[in-house]
């Protein structure tokens, strides 16, 4: 995956330019920002479902195409209606054939596809909640679902978007070790939004931050220092080790700083 | 009224049921309007679209009285306003979801211009109470054939985009990321609902063809959490209520659109209430920490 001083705008405003991203095969990436710069629109743009302004960008060799199998994508949530009553496996299922016309025929294909996705729940850990209904999920288990949705085609390559927000302390763990683990597993290469860096910082290859139309990219200990990240949310933040040498990122109280 | 008795024996009453040809003509376009107001209800409701669909009824009643101004029949108006508002609607917005001001605005303008339409063609008339309560029991072979063509169509487009369909009404981003085009699925399901719209209002009226298209299909969803059992039980239920409220009607001095609007809110909170056990519940009972421990 690669950008080449790639720049994409919204109108005449540009969101982000000059951007020059490689990411290898396999690797973790995660990428940080503010709110609103551009972050999602990163992974639209990997995802083939918004056009660069100017520059270029290719994925596995070409370049961005959407409904592709290679890239499986988790978007960002907004929570579900809790009375949609269909089941945690269908949403997975659709991952397979979900943009195919017509009705499915039962028949080897069917049971292709439900191998699969019994598979992608099972990997993920979410076979005990598979016939329960969508809306009824807590937030974890959602996020679980998501990931089978995105695994069940077998991808190369994983987009989510802000997969820790919304989660307890625990689940954010959990999960972060999960998509950690599986890709690993698979060979998966993986780039994800966040704005906690906290849960991942154990995983962590890459990381490319977004602020003020540039993006940039670095090694973790490059870019997860106090004063990298202070100028980058423009508010002060401090990283600190805590007794057994992790890396913790904390926000500072404003009273000392220029903000306004 | 017909000189018609219940009596206990089911086959006598089936014949007297369908001895008189109107009351064959309204068994069969109701049937029709109720197999395919039953499959496209349950993704009115995937949806969220039960205003709209509302919408949709009272721009059809619009379209409907300025064909008669014009003197057009009443049935291309309705088509053909509703199926443009479709367009409209699904072009402006990817979804309808949490529009409602602007649908209920556009509700309240052209139920206005009917009655505009209504008073510039004759006042108040048969046509209107037909077009606004329904008048199944007054349709022609060419009624039932019209009905009979648009249900057609409109179900085999539904089987056609079943899956990108259900993809993009649960979840309009990952669809679009799966390759699944959204608007073009929102402005076609649109068109198929004007189509089911047009065949409710026939059958039961524009003011109430919305019971039909929700009612069954969010019984449906109460019972079951497989999509395509989800269609087949609220095409059944449609079915049942639009049938049963058309044999009551034979044999009490009732309308049949009271009957059926009736019998599908009763179905709806009959299951409801036995459901409501059922379902897991809303809240639940474990902590998150301790539920996203379990894996």
């Amino acid at each position: 995956m690669h950008l080449d001083d790639a720049g994409v705008a919204y109108g005449h405003r540009f969101v982000w330019r000059h951007a020059d991203l490689e990411v290898a095969r396999g690797e973790f990436v995660v990428v940080l920002g503010p709110n609103g710069a551009g972050k999602t629109t990163l992974l639209r743009v990997l995802l083939g479902l918004h056009p660069l302004t100017e520059g270029a960008v290719g994925v596995l060799g070409g370049a961005p195409r959407r409904g592709r199998h290679q890239v499986g994508y988790v978007p960002q949530r907004r929570s579900l209606d809790p009375d949609l009553n269909v089941r945690a496996r269908d949403l997975v299922a659709l991952g397979v054939d979900g943009s195919r016309w017509g009705l499915p025929l039962p028949g080897g294909a069917t049971r292709r596809k439900a191998a699969l996705v019994d598979a992608a729940l099972e990997a993920v850990g979410a076979s005990a909640y598979a016939d329960r209904p969508v809306g009824r999920l807590s937030g974890g288990e959602e996020q679980r679902l998501l990931l089978a949705h995105a695994l069940v085609t077998q991808p190369r390559i994983l987009l989510l978007d802000e997969p820790l927000a919304s989660l307890d302390i625990r689940s954010q763990g959990v999960i972060s070790a999960l998509i950690a683990r599986v890709a690993r597993e698979r060979g998966i290469t993986v780039v994800l939004v966040a704005h906690d860096v906290n849960p991942l910082v154990p995983f962590v290859d890459h990381v490319v931050y977004i602020a003020r139309g540039r993006v940039v990219s670095g090694r973790p200990e490059e870019v997860i220092t106090g004063e990298t990240l202070s100028a980058l949310y423009d508010y002060p933040v401090e990283v600190i080790r805590d007794s057994r040498g992790r890396i913790v990122v904390v926000g500072l109280d404003d009273r000392d700083s220029h903000h306004d | 009224m017909v000189h018609s008795h219940f009596t206990w024996n089911l086959v006598s009453d089936w014949h007297q049921l369908v001895y008189y040809g109107f009351m064959r003509h309204a068994l069969l376009a109701g049937g029709i309007a109720a197999v395919l107001c039953g499959a496209v209800g349950v993704f009115v409701v995937l949806r969220g679209l039960s205003f709209g669909a509302d919408t949709l009824t009272h721009v059809g009643f619009a379209g409907a009285s300025g064909a008669v101004v014009v003197g057009l029949n009443p049935v291309v108006g309705l088509l053909g306003l509703t199926a443009l508002m479709a367009v409209a609607l699904g072009a402006l917005e990817e979804r309808l979801r949490g529009r409602d001001v602007v649908i209920g605005m556009i509700l309240v303008l052209t139920l206005g211009m009917g009655l505009l339409f209504l008073r510039l063609y004759s006042g108040y008339s048969n046509e209107t109470y037909a077009l606004l309560f329904g008048a199944i029991l007054a349709l022609s072979t060419r009624d039932v054939v019209v009905v009979a063509v648009g249900a057609l169509i409109a179900l085999a487009a539904l089987t056609a985009m079943f899956r990108p369909l259900l993809f993009a009404s649960l979840d309009d981003e990952l669809a679009e990321a799966r390759g699944v085009s959204v608007r073009g699925v929102a402005i076609a399901f649109l068109l198929v609902l004007a189509i089911a719209v047009a065949a409710a209002t026939q059958v039961i009226g524009a003011l109430l063809a919305v019971a039909l298209l929700i009612a069954p299909a969010a019984t449906a969803q109460r019972l079951t959490g497989r999509p395509g059992l989800s269609v087949l039980l609220s095409v059944v239920i449609a079915l049942a209520v639009t049938w049963g409220g058309l044999a009551l009607a034979f044999w009490l001095p009732y309308p049949a659109s009271f009957f059926i609007t009736s019998l599908s809110t009763l179905g709806y909170l009959g299951v409801r209430l036995l459901t409501s056990g059922v379902m897991p519940a809303r809240r639940r009972p474990v902590p998150r920490l301790a539920a996203s421990a379990e894996g």
